[in-house]
This record gives structure tokens, sequence and C-alpha cells, in this order.
């Protein structure tokens, strides 16, 4: 696998394969470089943010609370599609509880636009 | 209307910080915000990666806006949302006109500008062909997704690798739609490298260096867009012109520090920032006017616009309480050198205490150093692995050490 360090501007290429079951990262130039080329390999992870709709028809945005793995994010995008939040709902609100068994909630992070303005 | 001391004009990142600031200090705040509500661009901002050097811990834009909502709602600063500031007059009188109060001339004793960026559009690049629908800066894509809950296009091209273009490639994606590329002039990102991997590499979406958009093609709705590499004067070659069928095209190509309301103010401007030059304290070349955030010059980093703003709302208020600081080392220019683009504070104080200088390269240079000097004495020279135009890089100078005219500059 290939990718790009994101921990500093260097961005260092790195290249990571797997040998004699051991995970071998090469390219990298520091300590951050290899945990990070490591982590990617064996267990990718990301934040989801997205929108949900609200009960009125408007939008709100939430994330996942913890980092999901990197290939459940469309589970995830999906599954938020079928939530509602109410029209009211504030930052920190948990709108689906352990998302898919994922450990980690969607939440809440924004406020949605007042009425008269949207709508 | 009741007098102030500190007047600041924006209510996003950098005028909550700055109004925060000043209220400390003891100030009487008064906030003026245009939109329905403060937050300002980070309301539309939904994703995660706010706050890490601020807070230590990573959040989304509303959820770092809200933070200094929540702490400006404890204090006795007023704010008038609906508000626009027309003009800053040259005695720092500004004129305002909203919902609440009408058209108002108000004077306090220090205005704090932090009125942000706007985007540069179709015409600011001089895009050839057509004027379609679904041409959009990649802002205003960004707040109708975000906040109105509309999505702008199906089949998307992104013009510039700016943060914003990075972030709307994977945002578009998220909500369905397909991002056909990344076309970027330069040879480089102007982006985060976090935002090159997890929001281009982590949906296999190609990025094109060195390429730019020829013209556009549909009436009255976008069919697609002409594209083709650049020559090394950035001339398109057009004779490899390449067609993309699509619906939509977002502009991330750069933003403007929003200063229009100056014009008749005095504060001299900057030609390379675009935003005013300042000194230590972020207070322009009229006294008591000051600036700070992305309307002083574009930042990467919200983090760096709270410091800034609290540095700008705090030293307005001293202004307005105490009036203008005494200084006795005197004034000395910053001045850049090869390889930086822009340094700023434009002016320093000698004095005591340390001065952190902020300052663009003009390109991507590996294994560099950063010097700094004054009267031909280094005042500060550090090697570099790498420094690039898209991460804004600071120094720390000592005050006492300047007698002088300061130099920034790059060892290639």
């Amino acid at each position: 696998m290939k990718t790009i360090c994101i921990n500093c501007p260097m961005g260092c290429p790195l290249d990571i394969t797997e040998e004699d079951g051991k995970v071998v990262v090469r390219g990298y130039t520091c300590k951050r470089g290899l945990e990070y080329g490591i982590s990617e390999y064996t267990a990718p992870v990301r934040t989801v943010t997205t929108l949900i709709r609200t009960a009125d028809g408007g939008v709100v945005p939430v994330k996942t609370s913890a980092p999901v793995p990197k290939d459940r994010m469309f589970d995830v995008l999906q599954r938020a599609r079928e939530l509602v939040a109410p029209s009211d709902a504030d930052i920190g609100l948990v709108v689906d509880k352990d998302v898919l068994g994922l450990h980690s909630d969607i939440v809440v992070t924004g406020r949605p636009l007042p009425h008269a303005v949207n709508r | 209307m009741t007098k102030y001391d500190v007047l600041v004009i924006g209510g996003g990142p950098a005028g909550m910080a700055a109004a925060l600031a000043a209220h400390e200090k003891g100030a009487k705040v008064l906030l003026l915000e245009r939109d329905v509500r403060l937050g300002g661009i980070l309301n539309q901002c939904i994703h995660a990666g706010f706050g890490l050097h601020y807070f230590g811990e990573e959040l989304t834009g509303p959820e770092y806006a809200d933070r200094f909502e929540k702490k400006l709602a404890k204090t006795d600063v007023k704010v008038i949302l609906n508000a626009m500031a027309l003009a800053v007059g040259a005695d720092g009188d500004v004129t305002v006109l909203s919902p609440e109060e009408g058209l108002v001339h108000l004077k306090a004793g220090a205005v704090v500008l932090a009125m942000g960026c706007r985007e540069r559009t179709a015409g600011a690049i001089a895009l050839a062909g057509t004027r379609p629908a679904g041409i959009y800066t990649a802002g205003m894509a960004q707040k109708m997704c975000n906040i109105e809950g509309y999505l702008v296009g199906r089949r998307i091209v992104i013009l510039g690798s700016g943060d914003i273009g990075l972030i709307m490639a994977r945002r578009m994606t998220l909500e369905g739609a397909h991002v056909e590329r990344v076309i970027e002039l330069m040879p480089y990102s102007g982006g985060l490298k976090r935002n090159i991997v997890q929001c281009l590499e982590d949906f296999g979406i190609p990025i094109d260096y060195s390429h730019t958009v020829t013209r556009v093609v549909g009436k009255p709705r976008m069919e697609g867009l002409y594209y083709a590499p650049v020559d090394e004067h950035r001339k398109p070659v057009l004779s490899e012109e390449k067609f993309i069928p699509c619906d939509c095209l977002l502009l991330s190509v750069g933003l403007i520090p929003e200063n229009d309301i100056l014009n008749g103010s005095g504060v001299e401007m900057s030609r390379v920032t675009s935003g005013a030059e300042v000194d230590e304290n972020r207070m322009t070349s009229v006294p008591g006017i000051f600036s700070c955030g992305n309307v002083l010059h574009v930042h990467d980093l919200v983090d760096n616009v709270s410091h800034e703003a609290e540095i700008a709302g705090a030293a307005a208020a001293s202004y307005a309480l105490k009036g203008a600081p005494e200084t006795d080392g005197g004034v000395f220019g910053v001045n850049v050198g090869k390889g930086v683009r822009y340094a700023l504070p434009q002016r320093v104080h000698g004095g005591g205490g340390n001065v952190e200088i902020f300052f663009r390269t003009d390109n991507v240079y590996k294994n560099c150093k950063v010097v700094a000097e004054c009267g031909g004495r280094v005042l500060y020279s550090k090697k570099r692995m790498i420094v690039a135009p898209g991460e804004m890089e600071k120094i720390a100078l000592d005050r006492s050490a300047l007698d002088g005219d300061v130099t920034v500059r790059l060892e290639i």
C-alpha cells in the first residue's frame, strides 16, 4: 500500500507492505511517520461528518463521536440518512448510540438555521 | 446609544476572540455581525479538525464557534446581529446599518476589524467559456450544502486545491455526488497534507497538478469543461486540451480579505496580503484601529486566528482605556528577503519581551534555513526540513535585540 504521511508538511511518501507476518513501512523520516504507516495499514480510522434531516425539513450537522473504521464510512453515512433530529436539536445531542455497533455515537455538532431565514 | 470602549466588526472566530479578550481587559465591548448568528464561516465548516492547538481536541467548525459563543454569553459584551458595517471613517467612526438600530454612526475608543475574507470568483480568474448554472465558489457550495441542505451538482470538477477545495471534494462525495477530479494550476497543492490524503486519496479522487480549466461548456446548464496542462509560464497547452462531462465546477482559487469598508479610513494596506499593515499589537497605521484574522491575512488554521485576535482585542482594550502604549525602543520594519512572500506584523516596536513573526514562503523548499537578521546580525537561524506556501511559519524574536529593521529570509 502506498500513501502520504499526514503528520507534517514534508508529506513523506510511504510504501507499506507485509513481510513474514510483519508490517514494514518504507519512506518515512521520523517515528511519527512509522506509527502512522502502521496504523493506516492495519486499522485506518476516520471521523465521519455529515448532515441529517431535522423534523421540519432542515438540516443539522453531525459527527461520529469516535473515529470509525475507514471501510465502514459509507455504511455510517447510509445509517445517518435514516435519522431525523428534532428541529430544535442542540450541539451534543446523541441521535444514534453505538452506530452499527462501531463503538461510536452519531452526535449533533451544530444548530439548524433559525426558521424565518431558511424556510 | 451606549458608548463603547471597543467596537468589533465581524462575529466569526476572529471577532469573537477579540471581543472576549477586550472584555477580559475590562473594556465595554460591542460586537457587530452581519449574519443572523455568530460563528461566521465556522458554521458551514462541519468537518472535524479545528481546535487541535487551541483546545487540545479535534472539533468541527460549529463546535469550535460554540465554545466562544458560550463564553461570550457569560459576559456583558453587546452583540448586534444582522448589522452591516458600511464604512470606517478617518477618525475611526463606523457607519452601521441594522434593523435594531437603523443607520447609525458609532464612535468607540478603539475598533477591531474582523470581517474575514470573501472568495475569488469565476470573474476574478477570467474563466473562459459560457456562464451556465453550475459554477460556484467552493465556500458558496459549502454553505448551500451544509447550512441550506442543497447539493449543487452530481458530477463535479474542482479547480484549485486549497483547503476549501479539498474539503469540498470530500463533502460532495460523502453526500452522494461524484467528484471527477481536482485541477490545480500550480505544481503543488496549497492545502494541508492531511486534506490531500483524507479528502482525495481516501476516495480515489484524482488531482492534476500544473493543469487548468480552459473553458466551460453549456447553456443554460453546465454540460462539461475543457482542461489542459500548463507550461512553465502557467499558460495552457491547448493542443493537449481534454473534455470532462460534468454539471458543476467548484472554484477554490483564493481568498480576498474583505477590507472594502476601509476605503475612506486612511488605513495603509499591504499589496501582498491585501490586509492592513500592522504592528505587533495588530494596530494599523491609524491609531486605535486594529485588525486580526483573515481580514488581516489568510490563515490556514482557525486556532491561529483565535490567538491573533486575542492579541488585537487585548491591545484595543488597552488603547481605549489607557491610550497608546509608551514606546521608548523605536519602531522597526519587518522586511522579507529571498523565499519569503510576506511577514507579519510589518513593523515591531523595540523594548522587552518576545515577538512572534508569522510568514509565508513563496514556494516549496526542502532542507532550507530560516534566517532573521537585524543590521547584519543574525537574530534567528534554524533549519527546516520543509516549508510550503500553504503552511504558515512562525519565529520568535527578542525585541530587546532590535536596533533597526528586521529581514526574514530563507537560505536555500
